[in-house]
């Protein structure tokens, strides 16, 4: 329920907005966020932007995040290659 | 991907340290978090597999849906049911978080009203609601909208919010029927029975510290919660929701626990201030005010909850409608409120995973996506359950 999930805001006028959210549009109230302006990165719940994320640490989480994508493709690709193999040699 | 491995293996590494350490000491520790995305995150990550023998995780009373008592379900269902039983065309259009929907009160759920004909919608943002109000009320429509206002003080903003917004539209078929919860007093009560003597017993708080609630901390700020560490020398840690936050979160408390010093550390600083999100504490404050509110396990707690102001009585469904929750029964048999206060497992009730599943929920700690319940058939708990807790259990 109190789920945030962080995004880039893309427009911003008179407390609504639209942000990207994984190349999603979403439309949000920032009436909670007078100091956040176009670019700003944000914690959007329920349909409202809870917090405006300072961009240096924002873009260390989300580096973060990028990363574990980017380990789970990997993954996921090694596995994939791993079962072809398996079933080319069996 | 090496920085994140690193990172995790890292707090890996200092939590089973900090483990061996009271593990040598013969002690075992309980967390408890208090929020149902920290619940469900650390079963999804895999996180109850990593960690040592003698260190739990609990869940608290963190889940919205899971701490509402069953007489603010039954007035909700009753709400609802309500427009289905509307005579005179002036029904109401019941807008809710999509979560509530499967709750089951004396009178069924909200997704049976909604097939037995009630206007019941299930919205992203209470904005939504308002919206919907004000395409109804522009139309000439019949009917109001009423917004069932569930949540934390991450969420209660947003509902105050919608309440303004109705305000400066001039709505008057709008209202929120709200059950808001407030984290401080339900902690506070949690530690109420929290004493040595209790717990020799078995009894009371079996926990050593709260892995403390993070977007709950983005809009109250981290200086809050530093009277339960003055007051209780009772370890906190402000934690985000990543796998390796959660993880973080939970070593720095075994290290508190194993070093005897217990602090308020914030683990989220990404988000969460000192002091919060002002903007959002009036726009609460300007909307609600605390009363005494009735919570599934812990009963009435003062000032727990939040009502309607009022100055903004017209907006409030309880007074519009003339609603007084009586509490009900709770479901013979289901052992919600224990699970949500730590004195027992999902495991341990009789109905989990027998005749209460997610198909067919009876508690509403299983209804939820966020209950603990629901986590645990998800991820198969059970069979997480190999540490016995202190003073007996599975």
């Amino acid at each position: 329920m109190c789920l945030a999930v962080p995004a880039k805001l893309l427009t911003c006028v008179n407390g609504e907005g639209v942000v990207d959210l994984h190349g999603s549009q979403i439309q949000v109230s920032t009436v909670l966020v007078p100091e956040a302006g176009i670019g700003d990165w944000v914690l959007v719940h329920a349909g409202f932007a809870i917090q405006r994320l300072d961009e240096d640490e924002a873009a260390e989480t989300f580096a973060l995040l990028a990363d574990m994508e980017r380990a789970q493709a990997e993954t996921h690709h090694e596995d994939a290659k791993a079962r072809k193999e398996t079933r080319g040699a069996g | 991907m090496a920085t994140v491995r690193a990172d995790a293996r890292m707090w890996v590494d200092r939590l089973a340290a900090a483990a061996e350490t009271l593990a040598r000491a013969g002690r075992s520790v309980s967390f408890m978090e208090v929020c149902g995305t920290h619940t469900v995150n650390a079963f999804r990550s895999g996180l109850h597999g990593l960690m040592p023998a003698n260190v739990r995780l609990l869940s608290g009373p963190g889940c919205p849906v899971c701490v509402t008592s069953q007489g603010d379900i039954d007035l909700l269902i009753e709400l609802g049911m309500r427009s289905v039983n509307a005579q005179n065309g002036r029904g109401i259009v019941l807008c809710t978080y999509g979560d509530m929907m499967r709750v089951t009160g004396a009178a069924g759920s909200l997704e049976l009203a909604r097939s037995r004909g009630a206007d019941v919608r299930v919205v992203y943002s209470a904005l939504d609601a308002v919206k919907l109000a004000a395409v109804k009320q522009d139309q000439g429509g019949r009917g109001d909208v009423v917004f069932a206002a569930v949540g934390f003080e991450t969420t209660a903003p947003a509902t105050a919010c919608a309440v303004l917004e109705a305000q400066r539209r001039g709505l008057t078929n709008f209202a929120v029927l709200a059950s808001h919860k407030l984290i401080m007093p339900a902690l506070r009560a949690l530690l109420g029975t929290f004493t040595t003597e209790a717990r020799r017993h078995g009894t009371g708080l079996n926990v050593d510290g709260f892995l403390l609630p993070g977007h709950v901390s983005v809009i109250l700020g981290a200086d809050v919660f530093a009277p339960i560490v003055q007051d209780y020398a009772f370890p906190c840690v402000i934690a985000g929701f990543e796998p390796v936050q959660i993880l973080s979160g939970l070593t720095r408390l075994t290290e508190m626990a194993a070093e005897s010093k217990p602090q308020l550390e914030n683990m989220y600083p990404q988000a969460v201030t000192a002091r919060g999100n002002r903007v959002a504490q009036t726009v609460m404050e300007q909307v609600f005010e605390p009363i005494d509110a009735c919570w599934r396990a812990l009963g009435v707690l003062k000032g727990s909850g939040l009502g309607v102001r009022a100055q903004y009585q017209a907006y409030d469904a309880a007074a519009k409608y003339g609603l007084v929750a009586v509490e009900g029964k709770e479901p013979p048999g289901c052992r919600c409120g224990e699970v949500i206060t730590g004195r027992c497992t999902p495991g341990e009730c009789p109905l989990f995973g027998r005749v209460c599943t997610p198909i067919d929920p009876i508690g509403p700690c299983m209804v939820s996506s966020e209950g603990v319940c629901a986590a645990w058939f998800k991820y198969g708990g059970q069979k997480l359950e190999v540490v016995s807790p202190k003073g007996g259990g599975a």
